[in-house]
């Protein structure tokens, strides 16, 4: 009886909360604001004019938050915030360690660049459609999953960007758009079904959600639960989601149909939720079973990185050709998990966001290159240097850092992840990485030598039919294109900051900590 | 459907479905209602008001657009969650406080505030589908 009552009095010293602090409702902070200024620019929907003036202003904040959040994980390791006072992990936690932080960050930044790109990319039509309420509630959705440290919640954020995407898809209901993101729909659908069946199934075994709780007991179950079947669900769930081989057909099905900055924010951002959400899962959750499936994500990496950067060469439209290497980063990425290494899991978490921020602006520089040559067909356009060459050399800078050449941050990255395969002797592994990098300089310099190098194929075309570059648009990518040679040339705090990401996925002990203090200090 | 019965009874039932619902909203924080189920009934309302007299008078009738609403309602219940930052309680925090009016306790809480968004959200949601679908039917 005595004990029962002392049992009771630790229960209650754990109902008395700490106030929380201001800076920790940064934790939260970037969702809010996302879906506060979404709500706001719906209802503005018919104020066209408004709009970006709005959005633009907001995403900067927003920049400004995430970096600051970055800022102070940095400074005091894994933040945590449950909502609505209840106590783990019955409440749903908000849980940010550098890793989540730093694709925040990232992604807020190639967010910003796209509001600016859709100032001249995105007509009225699209912007009466909702393309910055999208964009806001799309970031919503991306930042959610990147900070939440709950797996239904994760899938909530799921279906946020999700639902958010096809609106992107469809501006201004093409034909064409309509047929891309129908493919697009259904597949992801299935995908967000799989993820939802093996919540389903984990919530079973567990009796948990909270991805830290899940962490503690993970190590119990594993003689007596099928974990191997659930973590294969969620690879297979996943690696969908992030455009891996097999299952990566959706991809080039439909991103070259949506309007341009819309095709560059997905290229960026979308695919990389996948790949966050195997870092957390596999990377962090369940390593032993992640250890048991490495050699099939290996084979799964190679052929993706392989198979995606032979697609590209094989493309004419520029568009096309970009989708399929999208694909070959997913590759690269993969690789990094399948290693499990912590030179492994920075090296992916390194390229995730080196991806981010090239994709993106990859996908600006194919919109500058066809607003300036009056095409994305590799047949038709040419003579692009003899007309901009400063968005030529800024292309090329792109080119090169894809292509994973130095001084550009592609660099990086792929070195730890090919010295991280040779050191346990995947020699295949390494050798791919290197195949694919060597493949894509030659994609990349097939469309640099046929868009830009060549004279220009029809003398009529040109930037008169389509009236002078915006400003916008050059402004978001060289922004763009600043950040990748600054990360290349100066890469040591990147690859600090992608290297203590990965010692805390490896090592979760400050991410529980952090959920929860109690407990873990009795 | 434009019959006579159907067009004369429509607004009297519109009237007491809309008002059932802001019942169910309102009751749903002790007993099984809330703003969700409440946000139905009167998207229901709303539709059989625009099938019995047709969509137009329904736009004018709610004067602003559909998704407007839905976007005020979103706004509304994420506004809700951040009176917490005042209190220096996480997000979304239950808040109550228990005015009294004319000699009652009117207990009110961020909670009701985050369940007349979801109400909003719902109406404005479900009659934009539904105005749109009727819409099409005329074409």
């Amino acid at each position: 009886m005595a004990g029962k009552s002392e049992a009771l009095q630790d229960l209650s010293v754990a109902y008395v909360m700490q106030p929380v602090a201001a800076a920790d409702w940064l934790i939260i902070a970037p969702v809010i604001w996302c879906i506060l200024v979404g709500a706001l620019l719906l209802m503005l929907r018919k104020r066209t004019d408004l709009q970006p003036l709005i959005a633009i202003p907001a995403l900067a904040l927003l920049v400004l938050m995430t970096l600051g959040l970055l800022v102070h994980v940095f400074q005091s390791g894994t933040l945590s915030m449950t909502m609505g006072r209840w106590l783990p992990p019955f409440g749903i936690s908000f849980t940010v360690d550098l890793l989540g932080a730093f694709f925040a960050a990232t992604s807020a930044l190639v967010a910003l660049g796209a509001g600016i790109y859709g100032r001249s990319d995105v007509d009225d039509t699209g912007r009466r459609y909702g393309f910055y309420p999208f964009l806001m509630l799309i970031m919503a959705g991306i930042l959610g999953a990147f900070l939440t440290g709950d797996i239904f919640n994760l899938y909530v954020w799921f279906e946020v960007l999700l639902i958010s995407s096809f609106g992107l898809l469809v501006l201004g209901s093409e034909r064409k758009q309509l047929d891309g993101a129908v493919k697009y729909a259904f597949l992801n659908l299935i995908a967000t079904t799989l993820f939802l069946v093996a919540t389903g199934y984990l919530y079973g075994l567990f009796g948990t959600l909270n991805m830290a709780d899940i962490a503690i007991r993970a190590s119990e179950l594993r003689g007596t639960a099928p974990l191997m079947t659930l973590v294969t669900l969620f690879l297979l769930a996943f690696a969908m989601k992030a455009a891996a081989f097999p299952v990566n057909f959706w991809l080039p099905a439909s991103y070259h149909t949506p309007r341009l900055v819309v095709s560059a924010l997905f290229a960026g951002l979308l695919t990389k939720v996948g790949i966050y959400a195997l870092l957390r899962i596999l990377g962090m959750l369940f390593p032993f079973e992640r250890e048991e499936l490495s050699f099939l994500i290996a084979i799964a990496a190679a052929l993706t990185m392989i198979l995606g950067v032979m697609g590209a060469l094989a493309q004419n439209d520029i568009r096309r050709s970009l989708g399929f290497l999208v694909i070959s980063g997913i590759g690269v990425m993969m690789a990094g998990l399948a290693l499990g290494s912590p030179a492994g899991l920075s090296g992916a978490i390194l390229y995730a966001a080196h991806s981010m921020v090239v994709m993106t602006a990859l996908y600006f520089a194919a919109g500058v290159a066809a607003r300036l040559g009056g095409s994305f067909e590799l047949t038709s356009a040419g003579g692009l240097y003899a007309k901009n060459a400063a968005i030529a050399a800024m292309t090329l800078m792109l080119f090169l850092s894809v292509a994973g050449l130095p001084p550009f941050s592609g660099f990086w990255p792929k070195i730890m992840l090919v010295k991280a395969s040779l050191d346990i002797g995947a020699w295949w592994l390494a050798g791919s990485i290197l195949v694919t990098g060597l493949l894509t300089t030659i994609t990349v310099g097939r469309i640099w030598a046929l868009a830009y190098w060549r004279p220009a194929v029809h003398e009529d075309q040109g930037a008169a039919a389509l009236g002078p570059l915006p400003a916008g648009a050059t402004i978001a990518l060289a922004g763009l294109v600043a950040i990748t040679v600054a990360a290349g040339v100066w890469p040591e705090p990147v690859m600090a900051l992608a290297q203590d990401a990965a010692r805390g996925l490896l090592d979760p002990s400050a991410y529980v900590l952090s959920v929860f203090p109690v407990e873990a200090s009795q | 459907m434009r019959t006579v019965i159907f067009r004369s009874i429509a607004p009297y039932l519109t009237s007491l479905m809309v008002l059932f619902s802001i019942f169910v909203l309102l009751r749903g924080h002790n007993e099984p209602g809330g703003g969700f189920i409440g946000g139905l009934i009167a998207a229901s309302a709303l539709a059989i008001y625009g099938i019995a007299c047709g969509v137009a008078p329904v736009r004018r009738a709610i004067y602003f657009h559909p998704m407007a609403i839905a976007a005020f309602g979103l706004f509304m219940s994420g506004m809700a969650g951040v009176l917490s930052v005042f209190a220096s309680v996480p997000y979304m925090s239950g808040l109550w406080i228990y005015p009294h009016l004319f000699g009652v306790e009117i207990p009110l809480s961020s909670v009701l505030v985050f369940d007349v968004g979801v109400y909003l959200v719902v109406v404005g949601a479900i009659s934009s589908i539904a105005l749109a679908l009727e819409e099409r039917d005329r074409d």
